[in-house]
């Protein structure tokens, strides 16, 4: 898993990768009560805006961790948002993304490195 | 505001003890939320019993010769009715500009007592105090005095539980109907208690001196019906009220007719007129406004939030969300906006520009949560 400094993680697996937010990203929104994800097949791009997740107090958006096409969605989302705070790096993930460059993960943060990001 | 540096309300400690999640807001330092969260909050407090601490509200008094002088005093800045409020009894009304927009929203309450019948009490937000003490007492005449009650703090307790809990505290306070109040002592105590809020529950407002409130918040937090609440929380149970939230849903260029808040404006003040701002009140109540204040309910999932555009199934722009978000209870998005008084019925199709995107939605009957005031 990897991590961006605007609280997504990113989990590959062939030329798939898999999209959410931080389980600390979730702890600061506070409570999800909608997610607007992508329609599939959607070009996203590095550091483009992908998704948004809605909290009771405010909107956010979530940014591509890489360039890909998307291929899936989590579709539990739509009936239980909230799924995104009890499982922000696990059953809550946004999207799976077909990559396009995978060097682009090369400058992307590892568990170490984000948990110090965080705590700085 | 922002140089300025943040006030703490007399229970900060406690809220740092609870874990809340502190933010500034109105020029303090308050808590937002708790740790278990604003959704669970919200429905603590529409089930059981909600604390809150709204201490950095404005608390003054006005205290003049008699009952008639206060009353004309303060009846030229608001076109609610004070001169005829009877004792115990507390009223929601507006300070108006000339322009005839709002300065702030405020209560007004009258004793219990014939012999504090010279005073009224007030109570105005956190983020205009200093604009209304300033303005009020700029208009007083020389008989009638503003008194801050700076050392005074202030606490809601709020939800379907909020009266039997009061009970074991201040046993007198659950004679008050919805907007009276009454001194009583809570705990041995002395303090003003008003059945109000900013909740659509049942519930009381507590002012109690600044060094006692630790205390009473303290007694109230050890009862298990009644847990800490946030502004977080605050914010959706108001909104799903239908309730107003100064800055936002009315400001100094809105007007309380505008605003949908015709009941609160005396009768015998319609007629008489005569106060700041009157001339604009009086030939929007003969005229229709404009524009007015309506409930927008959202037909899909996602909130739309302050500063929206409304249009009409065409396109055209008519309006503006000045407050939205997920109503818990509600169970949707929920908003509160201006539209075109052509657009204002209920049930109205609308569409809102949410992040470049129209989404439909209709205008709606507010409050969005039935209310349960002791009447």
């Amino acid at each position: 898993m990897k991590y961006t400094k605007d609280h997504e993680w990113i989990k590959v697996e062939g030329d798939t990768a898999t999209i959410g937010i931080t389980n600390h990203a979730q702890e600061q929104l506070g409570d999800v009560v909608f997610v607007e994800l992508p329609a599939i097949g959607k070009k996203v791009v590095k550091g483009g805006e992908a998704a948004v997740v809605e909290s009771v107090k405010a909107a956010s958006e979530v940014y591509a961790p890489v360039t890909g096409e998307v291929t899936a969605v989590n579709k539990e989302l739509e009936g239980d948002p909230a799924l995104v705070n009890r499982g922000a790096e696990g059953d809550g993930w946004f999207m799976k993304v077909r990559l396009k460059d995978k060097s682009e993960l090369a400058d992307l943060m590892d568990k170490a490195a984000y948990d110090k990001f965080v705590a700085a | 505001m922002s140089e300025a540096p943040l006030l703490r309300t007399p229970l900060y400690d406690l809220h740092v003890s609870l874990d809340a999640r502190v933010v500034p807001f109105a020029g303090y330092e308050m808590p937002v939320q708790y740790p278990t969260g604003i959704l669970t909050e919200h429905n603590w407090t529409r089930g059981s019993a909600g604390l809150f601490d709204v201490s950095h509200m404005g608390q003054a008094f006005l205290v003049g010769p008699d009952r008639a002088t206060t009353a004309a005093a303060i009846e030229k800045l608001v076109p609610g009715d004070v001169a005829g409020l009877a004792h115990a009894r507390i009223r929601y009304t507006q300070l108006l500009n000339p322009q005839g927009g709002i300065i702030d929203d405020l209560m007004i309450g009258r004793s219990a007592s014939a012999a504090d019948d010279g005073a009224l009490g007030l109570v105005v937000n956190a983020s205009r105090k200093e604009e209304d003490f300033a303005w009020i007492a700029e208009h007083l005449p020389a008989n009638v005095k503003l008194v801050r009650a700076d050392d005074r703090a202030l606490v809601a307790l709020q939800g379907p539980k909020a009266a039997e809990v009061m009970a074991r505290h201040a046993p007198n306070a659950i004679d008050l109907g919805f907007m009276m109040a009454a001194s009583a002592e809570f705990d041995g105590f002395d303090c003003h208690i008003a059945r109000s809020g900013y909740t659509g529950e049942d519930g009381f407002e507590i002012s109690i001196k600044a060094d006692k409130v630790r205390a009473l918040a303290g007694a109230l937090l050890a009862e298990p019906e009644v847990k800490p609440i946030g502004l977080g929380a605050r914010d959706s149970l108001r909104l799903e009220a239908g309730l107003c939230l100064y800055g936002h849903d009315i400001d100094e260029t809105t007007s309380p007719v505008e605003a949908d808040l015709v009941w609160s404006i005396g009768k015998r003040r319609r007629m008489e007129g005569g106060f700041i701002g009157s001339a604009r009140v009086l030939r929007e109540l003969a005229e229709g406004p404009a524009r007015k204040r309506v409930g927008i309910r959202p037909e899909g999932r996602a909130p739309a939030r302050d500063g929206t555009i409304v249009t009409d199934m065409a396109g055209r722009r008519i309006g503006l969300i000045t407050s939205g978000g997920f109503g818990p209870t509600a169970n949707g998005p929920i908003a509160m906006g201006y539209v075109e008084a052509a657009f204002a019925a209920p049930g109205t199709a609308v569409q809102l520009i949410v992040r470049d995107k129209p989404m439909p939605a209709k205008v709606a009957a507010m409050p969005f949560v039935p209310h349960h005031y002791k009447r």
